[in-house]
């Protein structure tokens, strides 16, 4: 079922199974056939580990959405409902349940809290009724200097090292990285009693603070992935795009009842073109596609020269293979055809050169005409405060002037109430006025050289291929600590935000790896904060490159990109005025 | 090796054997003369009391402990009365029973720890007491001067029970034991020729089978070690072994000794079909026949053998355990013997090895000898024995494909141990047998009760308990044996799984909160910090360590516990110095209290969150009044933290509000709530040009926009005089692309056209092309001999352009050859 898990070098089904299992054990407990109402928010991280039909099997017969008011009917033993630990969710849960009691008194409700029971929600509800909890783990959060999720992250580490080993050595930088090494490294003293005596599959564990790079996000993506991802939003693995182009594909029917329902696609790489092709530079993906269509048709060729029952048995067999491929082509010929249709666009074109303006330090000074433009134009707000935090990056924040400039128009253009989610941005470090008069930004820069100039989008050579020229911040964090090392970077590690460290952690004796010659070393990135899919396709870049030496694995707490992560910072006041 | 056998003794098929256990370490002047002696089973500890019935108050008898191999452990005059017995419980402690009935208990190190009474009476006098063990248990029976028992099975439940009278008996009888059987506690006791078993409720009397007629009196008897065997001496010297349930008999020897054994015990080991006893004379030690000398000394019965203290040394007797006879008995042809003979020849490098191999080879005894060599080791106490052993065993374990390792490798280890635990300094002798009786668990209690913590820690360590039963126990206890929070931290130091919480909760229960305090700060859970500290009323320092430990949901906890118990100032103080609990709280309430959020900015200061709390709150109030006055609310914050662009935004937006109701009122625009931008819009959408011109200046947008705006709204309702008339108001701000391209998007190409000849030069040839002018857009492009320009017009040519074509192809070679 999810069989491109297992094949990397870390098998990460290990985790999705005792995810599954535990869902299962939980589903047990409560004997007798189950209705489950589903936190709608919910229903996608579960999707990732259990079907319906795992459900199913634990005797779960039905399944409605949480809202407010009577539960639908359903002859059931019990009632689960499988929610978040919010406060307003209690409300609405104990609603249902007390326009049910009347009628069945039989009847038992359940509540699983993800990722885990809170002490509020437990009182809130027994404000209403007495009632049994458990709870497991997923994760989310930033501004507010809430440490819930960094907690999670923690407590998530340690289950990953209970199934993968300890992680002898430990890399990190920001603040919440710190702070969530520091929690780890208490747990284990904590549960120190049991010393875990597996063999440990990762070397390295580096985490990382979203708010030492800032800058990536802000970019737009470039690869295959990043593009669907800008452009559609890709949901815990689904992607829903407008329907035109993929109804033509039906020959022969009535084409003029067009779908009018968005057409929704799965990606991951247990589809094998998707896999190739995910992390290419959308610039390279077209060639490839050509390819693959060539090979495909080729393929079907084939019969032709089949003459021999046996080989016409051998080309048949071969057949739903070929079909599943050639759809999957047609799939994602369509994509890349919408996608072409946006990127070859002139605002597209004029919006990305202003990022790499930007990216390489001209006019980061002044105000930037397109901005301006764009503004006047009424732009989508999300495009112009991506575009002004970037160059407020890319500056070392703002001259005062320019950053007030910016500001008033902003809230004069599209509302006085904006004014909370740009002090949000200045509270996160994405807008802010310069205070020294140095701006080190170009040294980061080039230390770093987080720009190529001569990038190449078919054949990579470098992981700034994902971003058409820049390179992450995060992603040559990462490369440098493989090597040379971050001593080596020592200086520009100081300019960036939060401390950075190293730990070790102590493994039992017999447990050190005997590395083989030329084995690689595993390292477990993990993003406090998010990633993007061109993060993680630069990171694989890195692990495929021959001389890397380096195999990574990324985990994060969300995958973001610039439009949904300056979403989650904004504010907005319910407006009551009519 | 060869002498291995030379201190067997055989008796009828079984081979007894001494072994010098310790040469003891302690040096008494008077040997074991006149002395009370106690020794517990299991290697334990032995305990002395010198003249027990001395009663002048100026040499007070002394009162010894000792480790089995009589390293002094405690020593304290005897001050109570005096002694009649004295025994040690299970859990190694010393129970003194005195003449009065009393029994007063001691711990290992000396240290009173309770007393109880064997009877209400003041005036009891006890004659004799036993102390024993049974599985509920331990216990003690008195014998009193009116002739009466009384029994204890448990101390640490005491129930007295008192027995029944015993026909004829006149003070004490002349022996007794007592029996554990059934799940009864009985007594069996000889009075002359007759024999009682008195239990809770009867006396009967009863008849060993065969014993013959004229055995005489029974003078001593002994119960075995599980109470399965009974001995019976007569005082014409005749031994009856049987069953302790009095239903066989299993020998009956006549020792020729007429006087009274002073000690007599069984001596067997489990399994064995031989039980044989132990009586002792004053320099006579005899095993059921066997013979030999002795000091005065002291027989100590054990599960598989009898000790044997003396004030020199101390012997272990026991039957040779028949794995051990196999292998050592002389020309004994089994396989672990000749496997002993093979490893021998080998290390000899004689070829005779390979013989012997192939002997047990052949009858496929290979595995058999390895697995008697391991074990025999197991019962061997010297260690070079145990060595060869091994070794052999390993050596034979070589020829063999799946043999499985766990026993040879479980032996090696808990040799060690035991080896470990003899050491005269720790002095546990225990047998093989007695550990793996006795259990690791309670070894490790023991060792750690006899503060051998670094031992038991080694041991723990050594044989890999988890750290929660092994290493990590033992530091609690040697934690809280210490008691002086200093002292336990740099003891116990950060080793993992340690529960200071346990320890701390008895520090406050035993009212030392400050220690408990302090030890919890050595709690790496802070789950465990919190309730304990919450319970101690230290909610502050609760908070941070709640705080510390990033769980959130703890902090909660304890933010809501807080929350009841301070008043608001209080709470608000201390959240002020916990930011992490502070803004969890602020969370909190921003979801469910929006004035308590207030409160807390203020108290906080927090100017600038107060402000944006009043701006969201501005947005909830359905009047304008109050959200005027929110908004002013909020200027005024944002002032006190110098915020000025805020202020003056908010100002702004003040403004514009009332502005707009102004507007609406006259006018019924519909413009509250909107952003400027958009009321200007909708102003010249209505046509309110004034209006608009008035805000673009009040508010002072900046031109660009405002010549954006205007063009796009004029073009929309297709105002083109106006337009026209606009742009020549003065130089366009954006330019006259923008016109172009407007004018295009309203699908007025006439108009567009209007706006070309004003375009600046470098977006001219863009301005034509936006208005399909190819002749324009080249004319242009070859005046500015711009390469990339060219090509773009060039790129939307179509064939019929020929000439157009031509001429830019032209134009571009000149341009590319400058």
């Amino acid at each position: 079922m999810a069989a491109h898990l297992s094949y990397g070098r870390v098998n990460l089904n290990i985790l999705r199974e005792a995810a599954r299992k535990e869902l299962r054990e939980f589903l047990d407990k409560c004997s007798g056939s189950k209705a489950i109402v589903w936190d709608e928010y919910l229903t996608g991280p579960f999707g990732l580990i259990a079907q319906y039909s795992l459900l199913k099997e634990h005797e779960v017969e039905k399944m409605f959405t949480l809202k407010s008011g009577r539960l639908p009917s359903a002859d059931v033993k019990n009632i689960i409902f499988f929610v978040r630990p919010r406060l307003e969710l209690m409300d609405i849960i104990a609603e249902n349940v007390f326009s049910e009691d009347k009628l069945h008194s039989s009847r038992e409700f359940h509540i699983l809290f993800v990722p885990r029971r809170s002490m509020l929600c437990e009182q809130r509800l027994k404000e209403y009724f007495e009632f049994h909890t458990s709870y497991r783990f997923v994760a989310e959060c930033y501004l507010e200097n809430d440490q819930t999720s960094l907690y999670h992250t923690a407590k998530g580490l340690m289950t990953l090292q209970a199934l993968y080993g300890t992680i002898p050595q430990i890399y990190g930088k920001g603040e919440c990285a710190r702070h969530v090494a520091n929690m780890m490294l208490r747990m284990k003293r904590e549960f120190a009693g049991s010393q875990n005596q597996i063999l440990p599959v990762f070397d390295t564990l580096l985490l990382l603070d979203r708010n030492v790079d800032l800058l990536t996000p802000l970019a737009t993506q470039l690869t295959y992935e990043g593009l669907i991802d800008e452009i559609y939003g890709i949901n815990n693995g689904y992607v829903k795009l407008p329907p035109e182009k993929f109804a033509q594909k039906k020959q022969g029917e009535a084409s003029k009842d067009l779908p009018t329902e968005p057409k929704k696609l799965q990606l991951n790489s247990a589809e094998e073109l998707y896999a190739e092709i995910r992390d290419k530079n959308f610039n390279a993906v077209g060639a490839a596609l050509s390819k693959k269509a060539k090979i495909i048709s080729a393929a079907f060729e084939e019969r032709h020269n089949a003459k021999t029952v046996g080989e016409i048995k051998q080309f048949v067999s071969q057949l739903p293979h070929m079909q599943a491929a050639r759809s999957s082509l047609a799939n994602h010929t369509s994509i890349a055809e919408l996608i072409k249709d946006i990127t070859t666009s002139e605002a597209f074109f004029d919006n990305l050169t202003v990022e790499q303006e930007f990216m390489t330090g001209v006019d980061t000074d002044k105000v930037n005409t397109y901005i301006e433009d764009c503004i006047a134009q009424k732009d989508p707000l999300i495009k112009i405060l991506r575009l002004v935090c970037m160059q407020s990056v890319c500056n070392n924040g703002l001259k005062q002037k320019v950053f007030d400039y910016y500001k008033r128009e902003i809230l004069q253009t599209y509302g006085y109430e904006h004014i909370l989610t740009l002090n949000n941005l200045e509270k996160g470090g994405l807008l802010k006025p310069q205070t020294s008069s140095r701006n080190n930004y170009p040294t980061i820069r080039k230390t770093l050289k987080l720009w190529m100039e001569d990038a190449n989008e078919q054949n990579p050579n470098d992981i700034s291929y994902v971003y058409s020229g820049y390179a992450p911040l995060s992603i040559r964090l990462t490369q440098v600590l493989a090597r040379p090392g971050w001593r080596s970077i020592e200086e520009v590690l100081k300019m960036l935000p939060g401390p950075h460290f190293e730990e070790r952690q102590q493994l039992p004796a017999g447990l050190h790896k005997k590395r083989q010659q030329g084995e690689n070393r595993t390292t477990l990135v993990f993003f406090l904060g998010g990633v993007t899919y061109a993060e993680i396709a630069a990171l694989r870049f890195l692990s495929q490159m021959e001389d890397s030496g380096m195999e990574y694995i990324i985990a994060t707490t969300k995958l973001i990109n610039g439009t949904t992560w300056i979403k989650s910072l904004m504010d907005r006041p319910e407006c009551q005025t009519p | 090796m060869a002498f291995i056998t030379a201190n067997w003794n055989p008796l009828g098929e079984a081979f007894y054997r001494k072994t010098e256990l310790y040469e003891m370490s302690w040096n008494l002047r008077d040997g074991l003369r006149d002395s009370l002696v106690a020794a517990a089973p299991y290697g334990g500890p032995i305990a002395l009391l010198r003249e027990p019935h001395r009663r002048s108050p100026s040499s007070r008898p002394q009162l010894e402990i000792y480790s089995a191999s009589g390293v002094a452990i405690a020593s304290f005059p005897w001050k109570s009365g005096p002694v009649v017995q004295l025994g040690w419980t299970v859990s190694d402690e010393l129970l003194c029973v005195q003449e009065d009935g009393s029994v007063l208990i001691y711990d290992l190190f000396g240290s009173f720890k309770r007393h109880f009474s064997m009877g209400q009476s003041t005036k009891l006098q006890v004659l004799e007491a036993k102390v024993f063990h049974s599985p509920y248990g331990t216990g003690v029976a008195i014998v009193t001067g009116s002739s009466r028992f009384t029994l204890a099975t448990n101390i640490d439940e005491l129930k007295l029970r008192r027995l029944p009278e015993v026909p004829g008996l006149q003070g004490k009888p002349s022996c007794w034991v007592v029996l554990t059987q059934d799940r009864q506690t009985k007594v069996l006791l000889s009075n002359g020729p007759e024999l009682f078993i008195l239990d809770n409720t009867s006396c009967t009397a009863v008849c060993p089978p065969g014993l013959s007629p004229q055995a005489g009196n029974i003078v001593h008897m002994s119960v075995s070690f599980s109470y399965k065997y009974l001995a019976l001496f007569t005082d014409t010297g005749h031994l009856w072994t049987g069953s302790s349930h009095l239903q066989e008999k299993l020998s009956e020897v006549d020792t020729k000794k007429t006087t009274t054994p002073k000690q007599m015990i069984w001596c067997r080991r489990p399994k064995s079909q031989q039980p044989s006893v132990v009586l002792m004379w004053d320099r006579l030690l005899l095993v059921a026949g066997v013979c030999s000398d002795t000091d005065p000394c002291v027989l100590v019965g054990e599960l598989d053998g009898v000790r044997i203290v003396s004030s020199t040394n101390q012997e272990l007797l026991q039957e040779v355990p028949l794995v051990c006879q196999d292998i050592f008995k002389i020309a004994s042809m089994a396989p672990g013997a000749l496997l002993l003979e093979a490893h021998r020849e080998y290390e000899k490098s004689s070829q005779k090895a390979d013989e012997y191999l192939r002997e047990i080879k052949e009858q496929s005894m290979l595995g058999e000898a390895v697995r008697q060599c391991v074990e025999a080791a197991g019962h061997e106490y010297d260690t070079n024995t145990q060595k060869s052993l091994l070794r052999a065993a390993s050596f034979g374990k070589c020829f063999l494909t799946d043999f499985s390792p766990d026993q040879f490798v479980t032996t090696c280890r808990e040799l060690r141990v035991l080896n470990a635990v003899r050491e005269s300094s720790v002095g546990l002798p225990l047998t093989h047998t007695q550990f793996k009786q006795m259990t690791l668990q309670v070894l490790i209690d023991r060792l750690v009760y006899r503060q051998f913590y670094p031992l038991a820690i080694e041991i723990c360590r050594y044989l890999k308990i988890p750290d929660y039963q092994g290493v990590s126990r033992v530091l609690k206890h040697w934690a809280s044996y210490e008691a002086i929070a200093r002292a336990v931290c740099v003891k116990v130091g950060d080793s993992p799984g340690v529960s200071y919480s346990h320890i701390a909760a008895k520090a406050y229960e035993c009212g030392r909160t400050e220690l408990a305090i302090k030890l919890l700060d050595f709690e790496a859970r802070s789950g465990e910090q919190v309730p304990l500290l919450l319970k101690m009323k230290r909610s502050q320092l609760a908070l941070s360590k709640a705080v510390e430990s990033g769980d959130t949901d703890l902090v909660y906890t304890v933010v809501s516990y807080l929350k009841n118990e301070m008043n608001r100032g209080d709470f608000f103080m201390t959240l002020r110095n916990q930011p992490v609990a502070l803004s969890l709280y602020r969370q909190f309430c921003k979801l469910q209290e929006q004035d308590t959020l207030k409160d807390l900015y203020n108290q906080d200061d927090d100017h600038q969150e107060l402000a944006n709390y009043y701006v969201t709150a501005s947005y909830r109030e359905k009047r304008l009044e109050s959200r005027l006055s929110l908004l002013q609310s909020a200027v005024d914050e944002y002032n006190k933290a110098k915020n000025e662009f805020a202020a003056k935004a908010t100002e702004d937006e003040m403004r514009l509000l009332r502005f707009q109701r102004k507007l609406d009122d006259e006018k019924g625009a519909g413009l509250l709530g909107l952003s400027l931008q958009a009321t200007i819009e909708a102003l010249l959408a209505l046509g309110l040009h004034k209006q608009a011109e008035q805000l673009y200046r009040d508010f002072k947008v900046p031109d660009k926009r405002y010549w954006w705006l205007k063009l796009k709204s004029l073009a929309e309702k297709e105002e083109w005089e106006e337009l026209e008339k606009f742009s020549k108001s003065k130089k366009s701000p954006i330019g006259y692309l923008a016109f172009v391209e407007v004018c295009i998007k309203c699908n007025n190409k006439y108009e567009a056209k209007k706006y070309v000849s004003k375009v600046a030069p470098e977006q001219k040839v863009k301005a034509h092309l936006a208005v399909s002018d190819l002749e324009g857009a080249a004319d242009a492009a070859i005046e500015r001999r711009n390469e990339s320009e060219m090509a773009a017009v060039l790129s939307r040519c179509s064939a019929s352009d020929r000439l157009l074509i031509d001429r830019l192809n032209r134009a571009r070679t000149t341009a590319t050859k400058k």
